[in-house]
């Protein structure tokens, strides 16, 4: 499987944005065979930023210990209707992916 | 003048952006130290992030019983006035580290994730505020092929 599209929405909770993204990736740990008992390579992403209106507000390193297709939520202090929430990847073999989504 | 004024701070701007990214991209580097330890107290060296207290205002929510260890959702709130930053460990995993994430310009101390579970672990989360770095854990048993147990 390989790395590809995301999906994300970003609402407005009780004084803070609440934002919710899926990351479609393998995240391989290295340890997992094929059918031909072949080991499958380390693939896995290794940061994640988030950014509101351009700011990079959270900054995450993750390991291979996390789930396939990984799924986080955040929260951001206040915002508003309409602010920018840009959620991207970087993953081990430098693939890079991100979106973007309205405060809504 | 009026013209000039926002063309200078464009190029101040560009001149900044050129300056501060390579710093930027520098500290959020990847941990190889501490992704790459293979015990607890390897990777809290790795993070230089030992000698946390336990404190209750470190709150771990997740299932008591993980019937699939491949999808362990865990939420994560550090209630510690001012932290920065939150470091996520499943002690028994080959490799224990599964996150740091840093928080700053609004972002709460706040983070769900879904992690891999190999077996019955302590989850351990350190936030750290203020330089101090304060520590919770919790039992997660995982039942292998979710039979029940």
């Amino acid at each position: 499987m390989a790395a590809g599209p995301m999906k994300m929405r970003a609402t407005l909770g009780a004084g803070y944005t609440d934002v919710r993204v899926l990351m479609t990736h393998p995240m391989e740990t290295g340890q997992r065979k094929d059918s031909d008992g072949k080991l499958i390579p380390l693939h896995f992403i290794q940061q994640v930023t988030v950014k509101l209106n351009g700011r990079t507000v959270v900054e995450g390193q993750i390991s291979q210990g996390i789930s396939r297709n990984p799924v986080f939520s955040f929260r951001i202090k206040g915002g508003a209707k309409g602010d920018r929430i840009e959620v991207s990847w970087l993953d081990n073999n430098g693939e890079t992916n991100k979106t973007e989504a309205a405060v809504a | 003048m009026t013209v000039m004024k926002p063309m200078r701070r464009i190029l101040l701007g560009a001149l900044l952006a050129f300056f501060f990214k390579p710093l930027a991209a520098l500290a959020a580097s990847w941990n190889k130290d501490a992704f790459g330890a293979k015990n607890a107290a390897d990777v809290l060296k790795g993070l230089g992030a030992s000698g946390a207290a336990p404190s209750k205002d470190v709150v771990i929510e997740a299932p008591q019983i993980a019937e699939n260890g491949a999808v362990v959702p865990i939420e994560i709130v550090s209630n510690v006035p001012g932290t920065t930053s939150i470091v996520v460990l499943i002690e028994k995993n080959p490799f224990p580290l599964a996150g740091v994430f840093e928080f700053m310009d609004g972002a709460l101390p706040f983070v769900r994730l879904n992690v891999k579970m190999g077996e019955t672990s302590d989850v351990r989360v350190i936030a750290e505020a203020g330089g101090r770095r304060y520590t919770a854990t919790k039992e997660i048993k995982v039942t292998i092929g979710g039979c029940g147990g």
